[in-house]
Parts: structure tokens; C-alpha cells; sequence
């Protein structure tokens, strides 16, 4: 099946099976950073913007991206950099594996998101698994970007 | 110091924080055949008939193997060093197949579908066997596991095939039915851990291929690679000159990948097929034919006096490796040889265990190895005496405890040289507020807070065995290259060795690279598991670093012609002490590469004679609603003394994630096996482990002692932060409600269920 | 793994109605129950073009479409407003935002899913549901039919006076709900839904309008009367045991919550 979308700003054409999962797709594009960390929906690995809505890559058919934006850490290294820093200061990435979808899932909080309180930012980010971290020092991350973005919108 | 106890960042932090594709299966070449394994429907079986021709005709499949087509050698999973005390009772392919999900074909094709439209065409007929699937009843059961004569345990471990046992043994000190009889209270329980998976977000996976030189190379998610080398040379009967093992990042392992889990299925595809192979496991076959922790029964008694003296423990305990034993005989040992040293000035100890064979999937390493479920049965045992003593349990504790200096007689009979365990217990208790919390009070909403406490030890690396080795090499300019063939699996380890190596050197973290492991290229290390890397590495580094400054040193003294012992080495030059003659360190880099004729490359081994344990206390508030029983994690205090902390923030990270995990064991994680032995947690969608909504607040501290034979005074951390939060939690719901969960998990339905008996 | 022969964004309801007839062919809303299946679904009929995406309100009701996600009816003012958060509180547990923007609506009333958090909260409400051919029909009926070949076309909330309180429980703060509870005030009176007995939904009426007079007693007794009326069934989450326990504590909760009473 054709398909037609909007990857990482450029435009994409290509001819996908229709049982495709868009996870799958994307990483046949190059965009290695999403995973796939269980096969149920549950983990959050494979998190990618969709129209700018965090979405599961790994529940989405490539067919159903038709038309539309899809946006990977791929197509915001400068955001993820940005962030990762602040991740990578507590040593909260650890392995790493869960990173990319966990920090498209800040990306996309603090997009829809002014100041959120801790309940609210866990809320928004328990779809997003972690084994390694204890997610406290991923919480401490968000705190110090926090901070730096409202000293940065003052400055 | 200027680098030990600080908080780097990871060197590759940056890389995994910006998505970059370093994994294994973002750098497996694009055609690679897909492998994936046929699995039994069933517990126990014999394979009477496998018809694989229409699988094998089929387009685009390359290869589909039986056990007909697998080398004959019998062999463990198990990454240990040899001789494995894991006994050699797999093949790759087995005629018998031991639970559900045990491998029974492999199919390797061009493309996943290719493979699974195969598989779908391959009919096996089965001669089903009754399984034993309750571990209490498997020792000397007429059902057989491995009946097969050329089934081999390599060492005393006990361990005899035709009573079901992988090992057994029984280890006593002082007369300890005499000083039980002495005792005015003998408390005794029993307690339940199950099978817990380590569940790392990387999934399983290796990739094969064959290189230039006709050699087969494993590109694999492990955490000892140079264990798969001689593991796969056994399994395919090869040479291990054969074999190339490396190791991209991996995306945690937690003991996991301390086992050969998946390695087989590729590399035997690529040695039939010349062709590159990978296996990528699902999250299904992770969690149904991997290698979790343990399921252990462990009874416990403890004997006390009145003023809550402890004089005696003993500690029984049954472990179920499953079908197959991999670090059956070494987790069991680590039940009691790490549970009853906390309270070493007790007169007598006895540790007795039988590890047994059952139709479930077979057992490995996790995290705490052991020591994990030891420390629920005998921590929950000394609350539960406490309670019976009427004497406060961090009081009661603070009389029995271990204390710097003791000799552990349950402990290979090690002296303590640094222990802070007294000073991490004294300041867990002032974090959670024991003296006003405990144990427990109603809240105006009707809910009930309480707090629960509970103390750990665990090794570091295991002694006069473990063996890390390092090789620093100066380059051009005088940057430095650290070989390691320990396995950063995310932990940081190639960051704290560089971090020893740049106080060691007087240099920055920076002018060190650290190269990743290749078996051919590294130098050799058993692999990073038992707490070892920072105590065994880390020491293996220092000298290291010591014998390359002494050759800086003797290169500098022949060429200005004077006395190495009159030389000092500042980390920029060697230079005279008197004359203040000098060679730049990058001078001696660019000296080192003309018309050389001796090299500025050092390699140093180390082994310990000694484990040094760390220790740890843990105390958890939790809330509990009584009409539900629902329970919230509010706070969770930890102290830790792993020794000098190396770097603060992935120490940090280390205990949040350890108390994570043990807190996911003590409430969410439950394994359930039906009638038949399937498997229900099969998907994150059953096996609930923690999400950030589950755990509450975290708060660390370390109390530092320095161990004298570690590098930099450290010992471990990356065990012993999983095992407070079971029996700690337990505590907390017993003050809340006087329901005591001795199974784990603890669920809303065995508070309220408990709380509806009493 | 399932797989999928064909994908058609079909131009009108009809074509999807004629091409759902066939057994093999199937419905895709979100996708995300479908996909842990293993059908061999012939043609996967995707009703994206339909404009079936949006929440519409208006004086009488809410108008929910088909292919509207969860999270945008857990984000919707309008809903929060009028069910005063149940809608919300039914929704936000449910695994992570990520996947409550892929999960339909749809989806998750068509499949009637013995778990459904939605559909147990749903019940609560004055709701019908539009079938492409039944037509206009209620939640309540449509609960009980059996899966048939009618497409689901919307949801309709009702802006009846009715009050209603939804209430939770499970073992893990993103799992499935070891029992869930509804209780609603409606004008000829007052009921509660329990859902995931593990089974479906199930409405259990005041029949003896024990609950006229909101005692603390008449509450209890209702709640407990309720949950020993409902059958409910173990799997590996929690035993029916502890779920009737549960419904009646959440009943009593909901229902104090409710009707106020004397706590």
C-alpha cells in the first residue's frame, strides 16, 4: 500500500505492507532510536509524535500515519540534547534503552503542559516503563529542565 | 581524589540520551537471516516425531533445525567461570523437552513472517509426560527431569539427576540444637519467594556472523562475553579459537544476560548456514523461557533470650532451578551465607538447602542472587521476633547486628574490615521518623500509615575466583586507551574505571577512552555479575595504572639517563626530582611511536581472596486502606555502605533502581503457573512491574566506610539495594494491620483477606 | 501476530458496512486490542475518513464518534464539566497517555471488554450508541447484544440530571481494575455498575429504595446486598472472593460520596 507522510519534516513515500507496524516502519527509515520493549502496548519504548500527540508506534499501523506528521528523536536531536543532559547529570539514563520514548514523552508534556505538578507529571509518564532508573533521578531531570526552561523564557 | 566521588557523567550518556543506534539490533547488518525457536506446548514431553519438510521447502526459509541436527554435547547456560558448579543437562535441541516454551526447532528465513508462516507448518507429535510442577514435591519424585546418563555436574555441589537435585548441602558452626534448647524463645517461620524476571527493556538478542578470517562472531547483548565464548565453543563443538564474542550497549541485563540465554539459536544457524543470523526474543519468550530469579521456600529459625540477645539462627532452604540448573547450586548458597552474617555474634548457625529439578522454566540469576529472598525469610523472622519480644526492632537490631570487625562465621568465615551497617541503620531510622512513626497511626481518612525496617549485606565478587583484568595503553599526545572485559550494561562501568584510572593517572576523565568488549581484543574479565566489577576491575585498574607509571618512569629514566627511583610522574611529565629534568606525558606518547622499542601499554589482573560485603538498612512508610487493603508505597529511606562511593549520582541511581525493583517483588510481581505449567505472566500486560505511579518517594544516603582491599576503599553496590524492600514493606503492612504476608507478592487481597480472619 | 491482507479507508459507512459482513474482515479502530490477537484478517476497514473523530456538543448531549480517542474524551472540558470527573477518573489509569491516544472509543465500547473502565463508567450515564443499521439505541441494550456485523458510529452522551461517581480498584496504578464500580443517581432513582468481575458490566438497581433514606446503614446494606447479588469469577489479578469484598466497599464509597448520607 502507498503511503505518504511527513517524517521528521521531510516528506516520505513508500509502499508498506498493510499489517505494518509503524515502529517497524520508521526504524526501516533509519530512525533507530525507537524500540520495542514488549509486544502489548505497555512499555512506552517506541513513543513518537504523531501530529505532535505522543503515540505507541508499536500499536499504530504505518497505514494509519498516512497523511499525516510523525515526528522520532530522530527529528529533534536538539530537544533530546537538551534534555539528555539533564538526564545524563543525574545518571538516570542508565541503559538507555528507554530513553528515546521516555524523552519524546517529556517533550510532548511539557508541550501540552504549563508547570505540571509531580502528580501530574507522573500521571503523564507512567506509560513509560523503566527498569533501571527507580524513575526517581528521571524526576529530578525534569525538575532542573524545568527550572532552566523558566529561567531561560525569563532571560 | 579529584575524580573518585564525583558525579561524571556517563561517557556514553549522550549517545543513549539522543537516541543513537548502538544496540545490538540497531547495528545487525539489514540482511541478516531472522531466527526464531519453535516452542513446546508443553510441561514435559518426548519429541516422538518432528515433520519439518514443508517448513524447509518453503520460500525464503534457509534453515530449520531439530534436535537431530544439534551437537551431542551436554552443557550450562550458565556464565560462570569453569568448572561451572551449574551442571552440564542441556543440549541445544533436547528430544525431551522439560516446560512450556522449551525449545524444540529452530527456523531461521529472509523475513520474520517467512519464519512464522513456517512454523506454523511444522507438526510435532509429542508423548506428553506428567510434569512436576510444584517444587515442594520434586526431590526424589519417581518423575524424572533428567534422566539422561550423560547428564554431568562437573562439581560437590550434591547435586544427583536421579533424585531431581541440582545440589544440596548443609553447613552448621557452634552446637546449634544445644544453644536452641538454651533459648527462651525460639521464633520460627516460613517464607515464599517466587520467580521474580528481571525484566530489562532490552530484551534478549544476539546477532552471528562469520568474518574474514572463517571465524564465527557473536555480536551479543551480554553481560560475559568471554563466558559465551566458551559456552558456545562447548555447545557447537568447536574450537573457542573459533569465536569472536563482542559486546555493543546493552539495554540492562540485572543477572539476566549473566546467562547464555539466546546466543545458541543465531551462532548454530550462522555455522550451518555461513549466513548472518540475529534473534531477536519477544517480550513473551523473555518472560516464558529466559532465566528468572529463584523460587524459594526458606524456613527460619532464630533463637533469643529474653532481653533479645539472638544466640542462634538457622535457615532451611528449598530452591526450584526448574527445568534446567543453571546457578542453582550458587544462588541457594547466598540464602543463608548472606541472610545470617547480619547477625554474626550469634553462637550458632545452621544452613541447610536442597536445590531441585521441576517442569518450569529454568532459574538463573537476578539481581541479590539469592541473598534477595535469605534476607525477606530472616529480616521478616527477626521483626516477627521482635514483635514477640515486645522489644523495638531497630533496637533489637542494634544489639544482634554485625558490627566492623566481627567474623562472620556463616561468611566463609570473613572478618569485617569496613562496616557502617550500625550508622546506616541509626540514620534510616531518624529518615523515616521511626521514633515518632513507629508503628503505626490512623489517619483521619480512616487509612493507616505505619513504617517497616530491614537490613542487607551482599558480596563483592566472588573470592579467589572472580578475575577482572585491565590493559591501559598510552597513544599519541598521551591521551590514554582503558581496556576493560567487564560488560557496562548501563551501570557506568566504563565511566568509574576511567574515573580511577584519571585520579590514578593525574589526568582528566577525558584524556581516557574506554573500548567496549571484544574476546579478542580485551583483556580477560569473568564478566560483570556478583557485585565485581567496581571492587575486582576497579582494583585491577589501580595497578594497572601503577605498573604503566612505573614504565613512563623507566622509559623517562633511560632516555635522561638517570635512576627511576629519583623520578616522580605528576600526570603531565615525568620529571627529576632534583633536577627538574622532564619528559612531557605527550611527549612520551609521540616518543612511544618512533623508532620504539619498548611499549607504554600495561595489563594487570586482580582476584580478591576476600568478598567484602556491603550493607545497607531500609525502612518503608506505607499506606494502607483497610476496607481494600490497597497499599501506597509513601516513602522508602535507604542507607548505603558500599565503601568510598565512586560516583555519587550512578551509585545513586543504582540503590533508586535496586529499591524499585524489590519493591515491584515485594508488591506487584507474582508468577502464576496453571494446571498444565504455562506461564500466565507472559506479557507487561500480566507481569506488572513498578511504574512511576507504583514506588512513592525514594530517598538515599550513603554512610561510607573504606574497605582497605578495595580500590579507593569501595566495595559493591549493584546487588544489595534490592533486597530491603520485601522485608521492610512486609514489616510496615504487619504494624499497619497484624497481617504477616510470608508469601510474596503482598497484594490489597492478602491485607484485607488477612485482616478479614483475625 | 495478526496480519492484515488489505487496508481500506472506506469513503462512506456503507462500503464499510458491506465489506464488515464477511467474517474475515474487521472493524480497525485503534488497533491496539486487535493487534495482540493472531486473526488473519482479510480486510481491515479504517473509518478515519469519516469524519467520526470529534466530540460535539450540544444543548441535549455530547455526540462521541467512533474513532475519537480516549484521550481526547479524558481531555474534554465539556465531559469533565458535566460527569463532574468520572469520565476522567474512568480513563487516566489506563496504562499512558501514549496508548490512550491511540485506543478508540469505539473500539472500547464495540468490543465490550468484561475490563472496560469506559464502558463500566459509561453505564453510569444516560447513553446511547449509534449502529450504522440498529440505529439509535442504548448503552445499556447495546451492553447486553451480542457482537454482531453493525458498525458503531458514535457514542451519545446524554445531559440527563444525572449524577454518577466512578471508583477503581487494582494492583498496580496502570493495570486492569480488579473490580470496578459506578454509582449513578438518576431521576427515577439510584444504581451501581460493577465491572470487571472479571466479566462485563453489570447494573444493579435500588429495587426496594432502601437508599430513599441515605443512612450510613442504608448505604452499607445496599452496597452489600449488591456485591452478594453479582456473581463474580478468580483469575490470576485477584479471587472473586476479594472482589465481591471490593464492589462493596467501592459501592458504599460511591454511593456515601453520592448521596451524602451520614458519612
Amino acid at each position: 500500500m502507498q503511503i505518504k507522510l511527513h517524517l521528521n519534516g521531510k516528506e516520505v513515500l513508500a509502499d508498506v505492507a498493510p499489517d505494518m507496524m509503524l515502529l517497524d516502519f520508521v526504524r526501516e527509515q533509519g530512525c533507530y532510536s525507537v524500540k520495542r520493549g514488549c509486544e502489548t502496548s505497555n512499555c512506552g519504548l517506541c513513543t513518537v509524535l504523531m501530529d505532535n500527540r505522543p503515540i505507541l508506534s508499536c500499536s499504530t499501523l504505518a497505514v494509519q500515519a498516512d497523511g499525516h506528521d510523525v515526528m522520532t528523536m530522530e527529528g529533534c536531536q536538539e530537544a533530546a540534547e537538551e534534555f539528555g543532559a539533564f538526564l545524563a547529570d543525574q545518571g538516570a539514563e542508565q541503559c538507555g534503552f528507554c530513553s528515546p520514548g521516555f524523552i519524546m514523552n517529556v517533550l510532548a508534556m511539557c508541550q501540552e503542559m504549563e508547570n505540571p505538578t509531580d502528580d501530574e507529571i507522573r500521571e503523564y509518564l507512567a506509560g513509560n516503563l523503566c527498569r533501571c532508573s527507580g524513575y526517581q533521578g528521571q524526576l529530578r531531570a525534569i525538575h532542573n529542565y524545568m527550572a532552566y526552561k523558566r529561567r531561560e523564557a525569563k532571560a | 581524589m579529584k575524580f573518585v566521588n564525583q558525579p561524571i557523567r556517563k561517557k556514553d550518556g549522550m549517545a543513549l540520551v539522543t537516541g543513537k543506534p548502538v544496540y545490538t539490533d540497531d547495528i545487525a547488518p539489514k540482511d541478516c537471516l531472522v531466527v526464531k525457536v519453535l516452542r513446546s506446548p508443553h510441561a514435559h514431553a518426548i519429541i516422538k516425531e518432528i515433520k519439518t519438510d514443508i517448513a524447509k521447502k518453503l520460500p525464503d526459509i534457509a534453515c530449520v533445525l531439530t534436535y537431530e541436527d544439534v551437537p551431542q554435547n551436554r552443557f550450562t547456560m550458565a556464565g560462570q567461570t569453569y568448572p561451572e558448579p551449574s551442571p552440564y543437562d542441556r543440549l541445544i535441541l533436547d528430544k525431551r523437552v522439560r516446560f512450556v516454551g522449551d525449545a524444540v526447532a529452530i527456523v531461521a528465513g529472509e523475513t520474520e513472517k517467512a519464519v512464522e508462516k513456517a512454523m506454523k507448518t511444522i507438526k510435532v507429535t509429542y508423548e506428553v509426560l506428567e510434569p512436576i510442577l510444584d517444587f515442594r514435591k520434586a526431590k526424589d519424585n519417581p518423575i524424572l527431569i533428567h534422566p539422561e546418563e550423560d547428564w554431568k555436574s562437573l562439581c560437590p555441589v550434591g547435586a544427583d539427576n536421579k533424585r531431581n537435585l541440582c545440589a544440596c548441602g548443609l553447613e552448621e558452626h557452634g552446637d546449634v540444637d544445644k544453644v536452641f534448647a538454651e533459648c527462651d524463645v525460639v521464633m520460627e517461620n516460613t517464607y515464599h519467594t517466587k520467580a521474580n524476571q528481571q525484566t530489562m527493556m532490552e530484551t534478549f538478542r544476539t546477532y552471528t556472523q562469520m568474518d574474514t578470517y572463517g571465524r564465527l562472531n557473536i555480536i551479543s547483548s551480554t553481560q560475559v562475553p568471554f563466558h559465551v565464548r566458551r559456552i558456545l565453543a562447548t555447545a557447537l563443538d568447536i574450537p573457542k579459537s573459533k569465536i569472536r564474542v563482542i559486546k555493543p550497549r546493552i539495554g540492562g541485563g540485572f543477572g539476566a544476560k549473566q546467562t547464555v540465554v539466546a546466543e545458541v539459536y543465531p551462532a548454530i544457524v550462522t555455522m550451518k548456514t555461513g549466513r548472518p543470523a540475529k534473534i531477536i526474543y519477544t517480550r513473551e519468550e523473555s518472560l516464558i523461557a529466559s532465566t528468572p530469579r529463584h523460587e524459594m521456600e526458606i524456613d527460619v529459625r532464630i533463637g533469643a533470650m529474653q532481653d533479645g540477645t539472638i544466640r542462634a539462627i538457622s535457615v532451611n532452604t528449598l530452591s526450584n532451578t526448574g527445568a534446567f540448573g543453571e546457578h542453582g547450586p550458587t544462588t541457594v548458597g547466598l540464602s543463608g551465607h548472606k541472610s545470617i552474617p547480619l547477625y554474626s555474634k550469634a553462637e550458632a548457625f545452621r544452613f541447610q538447602y536442597d536445590v531441585v529439578y521441576t517442569n518450569h522454566m529454568s532459574a538463573g540469576a537476578y539481581r541479590g542472587y539469592g541473598a534477595t529472598q535469605g534476607i525477606f525469610a530472616v529480616e521478616s523472622a527477626v521483626n516477627e521476633l521482635a514483635a514477640k519480644l515486645n522489644i523495638d526492632p531497630v533496637a533489637l537490631r542494634q544489639k544482634n547486628m554485625t558490627t566492623q570487625g566481627d567474623v562472620m562465621h556463616a561468611y566463609y568465615g570473613e572478618q569485617t574490615n569496613s562496616c557502617a551497617l550500625d550508622r546506616c541503620l541509626q540514620k534510616t531510622a531518624e529518615m523515616i521518623g521511626w521514633k515518632e512513626k513507629f508503628p503505626a497511626q490512623v489517619m483521619e481518612n480512616g487509612k493507616i500509615r505505619a513504617v517497616g525496617i530491614a537490613m542487607a549485606m551482599q558480596g563483592s565478587g566472588i573470592p579467589n575466583l572472580d578475575t577482572g583484568a585491565v590493559t591501559i595503553k598510552m597513544n599519541d599526545d598521551g591521551f590514554y586507551a582503558l581496556s576493560i572485559g567487564a560488560s557496562d550494561m548501563g551501570t557506568g562501568c566504563d565511566t568509574i574505571l576511567a574515573q580511577m584510572a584519571a585520579d590514578c593517572l593525574d589526568c582528566s576523565v577525558d584524556d581516557i577512552v574506554v573500548h567496549g568488549v571484544d574476546t579478542d581484543i580485551s583483556p580477560y574479565d569473568c564478566g560483570s555479575y556478583a557485585s565485581s566489577t567496581t571492587y575486582v576491575t576497579g582494583m585491577a585498574t589501580v595497578k594497572a595504572c601503577e605498573t604503566l607509571i612505573n614504565k613512563m618512569k623507566q622509559y623517562t629514566a633511560e632516555k635522561l639517563g638517570c635512576d627511576m627511583e629519583e623520578l616522580e610522574f605528576d600526570g603531565e611529565k615525568v620529571y627529576h626530582i632534583k633536577t627538574g629534568d622532564s619528559i612531557a606525558r605527550k611527549d612520551l606518547g609521540n616518543m612511544n611511536m618512533c623508532a620504539a622499542t619498548e611499549t607504554l601499554v600495561a595489563t594487570e589482573a586482580h582476584c580478591s581472596p576476600v568478598s567484602p560485603p556491603p550493607f545497607m538498612a531500609g525502612a518503608a512508610e506505607v499506606e494502607i486502606d483497610p476496607e481494600t487493603g490497597d497499599i501506597k508505597l509513601i516513602d522508602y529511606a535507604a542507607v548505603v555502605d558500599c565503601g568510598t562511593v565512586i560516583n555519587p549520582n550512578l551509585a545513586r541511581v543504582q540503590v533508586e533502581g535496586g529499591l524499585v525493583q524489590g519493591i515491584g517483588m515485594a508488591l506487584h510481581e507474582d508468577i502464576v503457573y496453571n494446571a498444565y505449567g504455562s506461564l500466565a505472566g507472559n506479557s507487561l500486560m500480566q507481569y506488572k512491574i513498578p511504574t512511576r505511579l507504583d514506588m512513592g518517594q525514594l530517598r538515599v544516603e550513603f554512610e561510607s566506610s573504606y574497605e582497605p582491599t578495595g580500590p579507593f576503599g569501595a566495595k559493591s553496590i549493584g546487588e544489595i539495594v534490592i533486597n530491603t524492600p520485601s522485608p521492610a514493606i512486609a514489616h510496615a503492612v504487619y504494624n499497619a494491620t497484624g497481617v504477616r504476608v510470608t508469601e510474596l507478592p503482598i497484594t490489597p487481597e492478602k491485607i484485607v483477606m488477612g485482616m478479614k480472619q483475625k | 501476530m495478526f496480519t492484515i491482507g488489505n487496508y481500506v479507508k472506506v469513503s462512506s459507512l456503507e462500503e464499510a458496512y458491506k465489506l464488515n459482513q464477511k467474517k474475515s474482515n474487521v472493524i480497525f479502530g485503534g488497533g491496539v486490542w486487535l493487534r495482540l490477537g493472531k486473526k488473519n484478517i482479510q480486510t481491515a476497514i479504517d473509518l478515519s475518513q469519516l469524519g467520526l473523530d470529534t466530540i460535539t456538543e450540544n444543548e441535549n448531549e455530547f455526540s462521541i464518534g467512533a474513532m475519537v480517542r480516549l484521550r481526547q474524551l479524558e481531555t474534554h472540558k465539556g465531559i469533565d464539566a458535566y460527569t463532574k470527573g468520572a469520565v476522567k477518573e474512568s480513563l487516566r489509569h489506563i496504562v499512558g497517555v501514549q496508548m490512550r491516544n491511540c485506543a478508540t472509543v469505539g473500539g472500547s465500547i464495540f468490543g465490550r471488554f468484561g475490563f472496560s473502565d469506559i464502558l463500566a463508567c459509561l453505564l453510569a450515564f444516560d447513553c446511547d450508541v449509534e449502529l450504522y443499521k440498529a440505529g439509535r439505541i442504548s448503552l445499556q441494550a447495546f451492553a447486553g447484544m451480542k457482537k454482531d456485523n453493525d458498525i458503531l458510529v458514535r457514542v451519545i452522551l446524554k445531559k440527563s440530571p444525572v449524577e454518577a461517581v466512578y471508583l477503581s480498584q487494582r494492583n498496580t496504578a496502570t493495570d486492569f481494575p480488579v473490580v470496578s464500580c459506578a454509582v449513578a443517581k438518576h431521576t427515577d432513582g439510584v444504581y451501581a455498575v460493577i465491572g470487571a468481575r472479571p466479566c462485563q458490566p453489570i447494573i444493579i438497581k435500588d429495587e426496594y429504595s432502601i437508599l430513599q433514606n441515605n443512612t450510613a446503614e442504608n448505604i452499607q446494606q445496599f452496597a452489600i446486598q449488591a456485591a452478594e447479588s453479582v456473581a463474580f469469577a478468580d483469575n490470576t489479578r485477584a479471587s472473586a472472593a476479594y472482589r465481591k469484598h471490593v464492589a462493596a466497599v467501592l459501592i458504599k464509597r460511591g454511593m456515601t460520596k453520592l448521596l451524602g448520607g451520614d458519612k
